[in-house]
Formats: structure tokens, C-alpha cells, sequence
């Protein structure tokens, strides 16, 4: 055995890593807290590409018989818009942000599969790209080039041959097949991680209801995410094989590609909803200074939600001309699944009755999470009324219901969940005036553009039209809506600007910064590789509230 | 230090229950008023009509009025009923809702006072079963209410295949890419853009598609019902005022999806009757020289192969012009059918309709001259 010298200090040359090492660090890491922070800044990347292309729908919208885009660059803004916003950016955003936290929450060193991890990241990333690829690449036989132009639901057989010659639906196809391979990687990753990993005294009800909304929607994603990709496969048979599957023409059916994708489709939405009621869930509560108000029905909620989700699929089909017997059924169903969801939105305001709320950014980001996504709940629930849904499904009136929800809720919850944890990842706080500057011109702006589209939807205005006659008098809502995407616009702009600033001279955060409970405060900022050392053990579902109140500790509650 | 004693426990609970009486009370009161409005709607007809809230959004200046609020047939007074009906519950809930959460918002603010003093956590409430019952229970009669209210509306709009009602008009619509047409089998009349239908009779409507999928949307007069290859949707509406109503696509369809309007014209029985028959006699007419030009035109070139004109071609990809000039617009209802228009139309479809299937045939000025001479001869 050679005795190696002892370095000192002096000795070894350690320069601080070129930009290749740190390159080279990112792309080849394996640890969830590096992936995690990858996908949330490749969703926020693609969040911006996506809020560019809005910018063009609202531009084109912004008069009547306004000739800005023009109805091929239109159709393929809005068809992008949509499928950036639910493949590239609502799941990388909210996994990336399970995948960051789930292991330091549940105190435990990685994922369960650090390199199948990776592998998902990748896959989702280039995926993103080669959808977005299409843009110069699609090239068709036929003058097709360009992006998709199918709406992001595509449905058939507008996706046939006959009516796609060009390649761009390909494109759509595979660029969302490949990157729905790396969800569904994560999706199996974190059920495994949490069912498996958590560390000593964890019992799955004392898991934060975090991870309780992330084990739910691991099992979503691999529960939905096939049938979509199956579907896309079939697709691809069509359109390549001669296979017929939705081909009417030859006994193939065009409703078959509305029921898979919707079977999808509907759980999909939860996969973009529940993570974000975990967000909150975590934040609320700190902000308020309570513990969570009823838990058990937390959960209990969370799981009905999630199994709920998978009988509702065809109220987004309605109008289709299903039975009668069947129209009732799915609006029996989507009625019933507002039950467990107004559960969480009273537990929440459970929590913050009779607490003692600190409205740093977070906080006001949950407040106007709650506000918001009741206002997106409730046209929900009138969309369910099967006879009002045939007179709004597809106009405005649904954009409006669904940008509350997905926008005034899951963003919401997002830029609450960045301002909450951008301590935790980076060791720097981001600034708090800043914040609540971007909050407020958010909130304006969001419901600038959001509120009146309900009002244009009512007056008859189909979504997806690229232009719209003077005399309808749909004017004055649309001009509203996109004065409102400018105020938005300004709003993202801080925010950017917030992030980098923050980053490069940000006050520093030090390990518990909101005097939190859960185990990701009990490390330091960012926490070292392994996370914690020794690996923690807890008692009950708030491990530094004990440590904090050892008088009163929550054990003795529960 | 936090206190955790059953007492304020108790206090809080009591709280709740005030705020769910509250509820409940506004609630009942609220679903009270409807009923008797409702009642109201079915008994003092004209109350939809002459007064909706949803004049307060319509420019003044606009020609035409496409809200779902507006009830110009039975069916969509029926809907319109349980419409107001849900956004009446969905608007108490709102108000509920919102107003407890801006309420606890300023009411437990953290005052400047415990900021500074840093006086200890408050109390800590691990949950209520009576609260969390309650509004489980709340939230489940509401469901329930609206649920069976929904299913009555179904029950009472949506025909099935067997529903067809015995004096009922019927007219196949179907969808194209970016046209409507309209078949009247009993009639035997085919036209495009523009249904002609007779008032205060039950319009029986055989709804498919061609290509794609389509939907057909006028919403003064019924709900959308989407238009779908190799397959019929049964659909049925009554107009009960003489009129032209609005309506277009409601199913993404392609580039050219916001231009594929609807014109329902709504005549008296004799005025129908009239339309009818005209509509369903050959109208080519030789009249003079240069209309003998254009026919020959229309007949040499491709637009016999896709347009019919009863007595002259067969073609059923394109509209039949038959009766063209009895049409107020043309090119999925997007422009006047005007000779100018129609001139410009035939040079190069693409420059009025980008991405129309119709192609530009390259004619000279003074072929186009004639076959519009011609086609405006088809009245």
C-alpha cells in the first residue's frame, strides 16, 4: 500500500471549474436536486416560448378581420401555444419541482432511480426540441412545412393524410410521444421513491401532503400517459402503414381518437392540477403559522380526485352526440368530482382561519391560487351542465374556464412554489418587492385577458377562429384580452429579470428562511449532494415544528 | 408557545357553523328566487327575450347578435332556464367563497404588533369532523340538485335516432371544408351557406360531415352539434320568429375554420313554400349570346366537375349553384355575392380565401366575364 502524501492547501492547484467542467457536471448528473432544477428552467424556457406564441394569437385577435398572422401561422401559434404549455411546460415544471423535493422531503438521498431519472430528462428535453424542430425541419412533399397545425388535441381525421400532407403532424406525433416517454419515467421514479424510500418513522400519512399529491400524480402519469402514446402509435400506423383506425372511410371511426385522447387527456389535467394543490398545501400553512386543517381529508380528497379523473373523460365531448343516458352519466361524474375539490379549497381556507398570515410572495401567490382557481372550478362545474356546455363547449367561454384554472391556478401555484423553494435550491432569496410587484400586475393582467374571453365565449365566439367579422361585436373583449396579455407580458418580465438578479446578488437565505416544518428546511441551502447526513427520522408530519416546540410537539395531536 | 386547548378549539367550530348557517341560509334563499324566476320565464314569455344581462356586453353597434344568453326557440329557452339556474348557484358559491377567503385574509393578518412583540405560534388547529362533514355534505346536495336538473334538460332537448317528430322539416347539413350544405330531402332542394326553414315548425336535422370534423352552431336558435364523417347526429330546433340568424363552425377544421358561416333564414309558411318550389326548379335559362359563352365556359373548364347546376353537371365536391344568385353571400358565408365579388373570386380563390380548395383557374378577364354572366343568371 503506497502512502500517499498528505495535501496541504497550497499543494493541490484546485482552480475553480471551467465552464466545459460545469457543463459537463450538469449533462451527465444523476442527482434529482440537479435534474430538478433542469426541468423546471427548461419548462420556464419553454413557458417563455410559449407565452411568445400567445403573444402572436393575441396580436392576430386583437382587431376584427385583423391580417397580422394570417390563418396558417395562426393555427400553427395556437396548436404550439397549447401543446408547449401542457407537455413542455406544465409537467417538466411540477415534476421538476417533485423531483427536486419529493427525496428531501420524504429525507432520503436520491431517487429511487437516479439514472432512469436522467434518462427521463433527456428524453423529455429532446423531445421538446424535436417538436419544435418542426418549425424549420417538416418540410412536406406538398408546401406543408411548418409547424403542427392541428389544435393540441388533433383530432382526427384532420391528422389523416388527406387533410396533413406535410410532415408537421409527425412532428407533433413523435416530439410529444418521445418527451411523454421521460413523464413517464419520472411518474413510476417518484411512485417508487416514495413508496419505498422515506426514512424512519415516515408512515405514508405522515408524508407532507406534497408528496402525497406527487404519489398521486406518479400514478396518473402512468396510468394516462400509455393510452396516449398508444394512441399516438395507432396515429402514426395511419398515417404511415395504411392502417385505418380513424379513418371513417374505411370502417375506422373519428370518435375513437376524441375517447383515447380524452381518457388521457382528463387525467392530464390532474397530472397539472394536483401537484400544484400540493404546493399549496405546503405553503399555506407556513404562511398562516397552522398546521394543515383536516389531513386526513387532504389526502382522502387527493386520492378521489385522482381516481375520479379517469370516468369523466367525455364531458369534453358533449357535443358529439353521445346518448343521452351517457351525457348524464359523465355529467353525474364531473359534478361529483367537484366534491373532493371543494373539500381542499375549505380545508385550505380551514387553515388560514383564525391564523397569523404573512403575506410574503409565496402567500400572496396561494391567496391568489384560491381565488383564482375557484373562479376556474366554478365555470367548470357550469360546463358540466351538459346542455350550457353544448351552447359554450368550444367558444371562448372555455378558454376563459381553463386558462383560471391552468394559468390562475397551476402557474400561480408555480411562482408560488419558485419564490417558496428558489432559497432552499440556491442558497439566495429573490426579491420579496419585486415579487409582489410581478403578483399584483399578474393578477390585473390575468384576469384582463382570461375574464373577457368568458364574455366573447357567451356572444358566440368559437375558439380557434383567426379572424372574426366587425359587426359581431366581439371587439371590445378581445382587445381587452390582449391589452391584458401585454400587462402580463411586463409581469414575466420582472419575474426574469428577478431570477437572475436574485441569483447573482440575492440576500442570503440561510437554511429555514420561512421557519418552516418539513424536512427540506432541516438541510442547508442548496443542500450538499446527499442531502441529509445522518439521514433524518421523524415522529410525526411536521419534524421541525417538534424540534421547535419540543414542549408541544405534534405527536401528541395526531 | 402555542396553546392547544380544546376550548378555543371550540370557538373556532363555532365559528364555522355560523358561516356554513350563513351559507346555507343565502343558499336557500338564493335556490328559492330561482324557482320562482324560473316559474316566471315559463309563464311571462317574453322575459328572455326583451331583457338579458347579456345586452349589457353587445356593441351597440353591432349587426348581429350571437349570444348564448338570447332564447329564439323553445329549445334554447329550455336551456337558457337551467343556464341561469347554474350560474345562479355557481355565483352564490362565488360570492361564499371569495368573500370567506378575502374575509379570513384581512381578518388574521398578521398585525404590526405580534411582527414586533414575535409573540409565539397561534393556535393550532389539527381539523373538525363536524365542520369537515358539513361541507362535504353541503357541496353533495348542491351536486345533486344541479345533477338532476341537468339530466331533466338533457331528457328534454336531446333527441335520440326514434324522435323525430311527425310534421317536422328535414334538413341534412353537412359540413364541408369551408362550407355548410343543406339537403332537403323531402323537398328535393340542395343548397349552401344559407338554410332556408319555415316558422314554428320542427326542423328534424340529419347532422354529418364530408371530411372532417365540423360543428354546427347557431346559438340563438340550439346548442352545437358537431358534424362527423360516417356518422349521423340527430338534432332538432324550432325557429319561432321570422328572421336571419347567425351561426358558424364550432369544430376546428382547418386553416380556413373561422370563415364557415351559418345564415339561418327564418321565413312564414307561405314564404317558405315560395322559396321552396322556386329552389327546387331548374333555373338555367339560356337569355342571350354571352350567357351561351359562359355556360360554355363553366362547362369546358373544371368547375363542372365539382359544382352542380341542376340540368347542366352533376359535380357534389363544391356547392351547388344551381339557384346561386337566391344566396346573399357565398365562399362559406364570408363575402356578399355580388357580380364584382364573384369576378374577383373566380380570378383567385386563395386571395379572398386562403387555402379554399376551390383552384384558380386561370381564366382570361374575358372568360370570367362570361361565366359570371352566366352564374348570375342562376336566381
Amino acid at each position: 500500500m503506497t502512502v500517499l502524501p498528505k495535501p496541504t492547501s497550497g499543494a493541490l492547484n484546485i482552480s475553480p471549474p471551467g465552464i466545459l467542467e460545469r457543463v459537463h457536471e450538469w449533462v451527465t448528473t444523476v442527482d434529482h436536486k440537479k435534474l430538478g432544477m433542469l426541468y423546471i428552467f427548461s419548462g420556464l424556457f419553454f413557458f417563455l416560448i410559449g407565452g411568445i406564441e400567445a403573444g402572436v394569437i393575441r396580436w392576430q385577435l386583437a382587431s376584427a378581420a385583423n391580417d397580422v398572422a394570417g390563418p396558417v401561422t395562426y393555427n400553427q401559434m395556437f396548436t404550439m401555444h397549447g401543446t408547449t404549455m401542457v407537455f413542455l411546460v406544465g409537467m417538466p415544471v411540477l415534476l421538476g419541482f417533485g423531483n427536486y423535493l419529493v427525496p428531501l422531503m420524504i429525507g432520503t438521498r436520491d431517487m429511487a432511480f437516479p439514472r432512469l431519472n436522467a434518462w427521463g430528462f433527456w428524453v423529455f428535453l429532446f423531445g421538446g426540441l424535436l417538436l419544435y424542430f418542426s418549425f424549420i425541419g417538416s418540410a412536406g412533399l406538398f408546401g406543408t412545412a411548418g409547424a403542427p397545425d392541428v389544435g393540441w388535441f388533433a383530432y382526427s381525421p384532420l391528422t389523416s393524410r388527406t387533410f396533413n400532407r406535410g410532415n408537421n403532424v409527425d412532428y407533433w406525433i413523435l416530439g410529444i410521444l418521445v418527451s411523454g416517454f421521460g413523464s413517464m419515467a419520472t411518474g413510476i421514479n417518484l411512485v417508487v421513491t416514495i413508496l419505498c424510500l422515506r426514512c424512519k418513522g415516515m408512515t405514508l400519512m405522515r408524508m407532507p401532503i406534497m408528496v402525497w399529491s406527487m404519489l398521486v400524480t406518479g400514478f396518473l402519469v402512468m396510468i394516462a400517459l400509455p393510452v396516449l402514446t398508444a394512441a399516438q402509435v395507432m396515429l402514426l400506423f395511419d398515417r404511415f402503414l395504411g392502417a385505418h383506425f380513424f379513418n371513417p372511410q374505411l370502417d375506422g371511426s373519428a370518435l375513437l381518437w376524441q375517447h383515447l385522447f380524452w381518457f388521457f387527456g382528463h387525467p392530464e389535467v390532474y397530472i397539472l392540477i394536483i401537484p400544484a394543490f400540493g404546493f399549496i398545501s405546503e405553503i399555506v400553512p407556513v404562511f398562516s403559522r397552522k398546521v394543515i386543517f383536516g389531513y386526513t381529508m387532504m389526502v382522502i380528497a387527493l386520492v378521489w380526485i385522482a381516481f375520479q379523473s379517469m370516468s369523466v373523460w367525455a364531458h369534453h365531448m358533449f357535443a358529439v352526440g353521445l346518448p343521452p343516458s351517457l351525457n348524464a352519466f359523465f355529467a353525474a361524474s364531473t359534478f361529483l368530482i367537484a366534491i373532493p375539490t371543494g373539500i381542499k379549497v375549505f380545508n385550505w381556507l380551514g387553515t388560514i382561519w383564525g391564523g397569523r398570515l404573512i403575506f410574503h410572495t409565496p402567500m400572496l401567490y396561494a391567496m391568489g391560487f384560491i381565488a383564482m382557481f375557484v373562479i376556474g372550478g366554478l365555470t367548470g362545474i357550469m360546463l358540466a351542465t351538459v346542455p350550457f356546455d353544448w351552447d359554450v363547449s368550444d367558444s371562448y367561454f372555455v378558454v376563459g374556464h381553463f386558462h383560471y384554472v391552468l394559468f390562475g391556478g397551476t402557474m400561480f401555484a408555480v411562482f408560488a412554489a419558485v419564490f417558496y423553494w428558489f432559497p432552499k435550491m440556491t442558497g439566495k432569496m429573490l426579491s420579496e418587492r419585486l415579487g409582489k410587484w410581478q403578483f399584483w400586475i399578474l393578477l390585473i393582467g390575468m384576469n384582463l385577458t382570461f375574464g373577457p374571453m368568458h364574455i366573447s365565449g357567451i356572444l358566440g365566439m368559437p375558439r380557434r377562429i383567426y379572424t372574426y367579422a366587425p359587426d359581431r361585436g366581439l371587439e371590445i373583449w378581445n382587445l381587452l384580452s390582449s391589452i391584458g396579455y401585454l400587462v402580463q407580458f411586463v409581469a414575466i418580465v420582472l419575474f426574469a429579470y428577478n431570477l437572475i438578479s436574485s441569483l447573482r446578488n440575492g440576500r442570503k437565505a440561510g437554511d429555514d428562511p420561512w421557519n418552516a416544518w418539513t424536512l427540506e428546511w432541516a438541510t442547508t441551502s442548496p443542500p450538499k449532494d446527499w442531502n441529509f447526513n445522518p439521514l433524518p427520522a421523524v415522529k410525526s408530519r411536521r419534524p421541525l415544528w417538534d424540534a421547535k416546540h419540543p414542549e408541544d410537539p405534534d405527536y401528541d395531536y395526531e | 408557545m402555542s396553546e392547544q386547548g380544546n376550548t378555543s378549539d371550540k370557538v373556532v367550530t363555532r365559528a364555522w357553523w355560523v358561516l356554513i348557517l350563513t351559507t346555507l341560509v343565502v343558499g336557500g334563499v338564493g335556490f328559492f328566487l330561482i324557482v320562482v324566476l324560473g316559474n316566471q320565464i315559463e309563464v311571462e314569455d317574453p322575459i328572455v327575450e326583451n331583457f338579458t344581462p347579456t345586452d349589457l356586453f353587445v356593441q351597440p353597434d353591432a349587426e348581429w347578435n350571437t349570444s348564448v344568453l338570447v332564447a329564439k326557440s323553445p329549445e334554447t329557452r329550455e336551456i337558457r332556464k337551467l343556464t341561469w339556474f347554474v350560474f345562479a348557484i355557481a355565483g352564490g358559491i362565488f360570492l361564499v367563497v371569495e368573500g370567506l377567503l378575502l374575509y379570513a385574509i384581512f381578518r388574521y393578518r398578521r398585525t404590526k404588533k405580534q411582527r414586533l412583540e414575535e409573540t409565539g405560534e397561534p393556535v393550532q388547529l389539527y381539523g373538525s369532523n363536524p365542520v369537515e362533514i358539513a361541507w362535504t355534505i353541503i357541496p353533495i346536495i348542491i351536486v345533486l340538485v344541479l345533477c338532476l336538473a341537468t339530466i331533466r334538460t338533457i331528457q328534454t332537448v336531446q333527441p335520440t335516432k326514434n324522435d323525430r317528430p311527425e310534421n317536422a322539416l328535414t334538413v341534412e347539413v353537412i359540413g364541408h371544408r369551408w362550407w355548410w350544405e343543406f339537403r332537403y330531402p323531402e323537398l328535393d332542394v340542395v343548397t349552401a351557406n344559407e338554410m332556408y326553414i319555415p316558422v314554428d315548425r320542427p326542423i328534424w336535422l340529419e347532422i354529418g360531415s364530408a371530411d372532417v370534423i365540423h360543428s354546427f352552431w347557431v346559438p340563438e336558435l340550439q346548442g352545437k352539434m358537431d358534424a362527423i364523417p360516417a356518422h349521423t347526429n340527430y338534432w332538432k330546433l324550432t325557429a319561432e320568429k321570422v328572421g336571419t340568424y347567425l351561426g358558424q363552425c364550432a369544430e376546428y377544421c382547418g386553416n380556413q375554420h373561422a370563415n364557415m358561416l351559418i345564415r339561418v333564414v327564418v321565413l312564414d309558411e307561405s314564404g317558405f313554400d315560395g322559396w321552396a318550389k322556386e329552389q327546387a326548379r331548374p333555373a338555367d335559362n339560356i337569355t342571350s349570346e354571352q350567357v351561351d359563352l359562359g355556360r360554355k365556359v363553366f362547362l369546358k373548364y373544371a368547375c363542372q366537375s365539382c359544382h352542380a347546376v341542376a340540368g347542366v353537371s352533376e359535380g357534389t365536391y363544391a356547392p351547388d349553384l344551381t339557384h346561386l344568385m337566391s344566396r346573399k353571400t357565398f365562399a362559406g358565408g364570408m363575402i356578399p355575392n355580388t357580380p364584382d365579388n364573384l369576378k374577383a373570386w373566380i380570378d383567385d380563390p386563395a386571395q379572398i380565401k386562403p387555402g379554399s380548395d376551390m383552384p384558380a383557374l386561370k381564366l382570361t378577364p374575358q372568360e370570367i366575364e362570361q361565366v359570371v354572366a352566366y352564374l348570375v343568371t342562376l336566381k
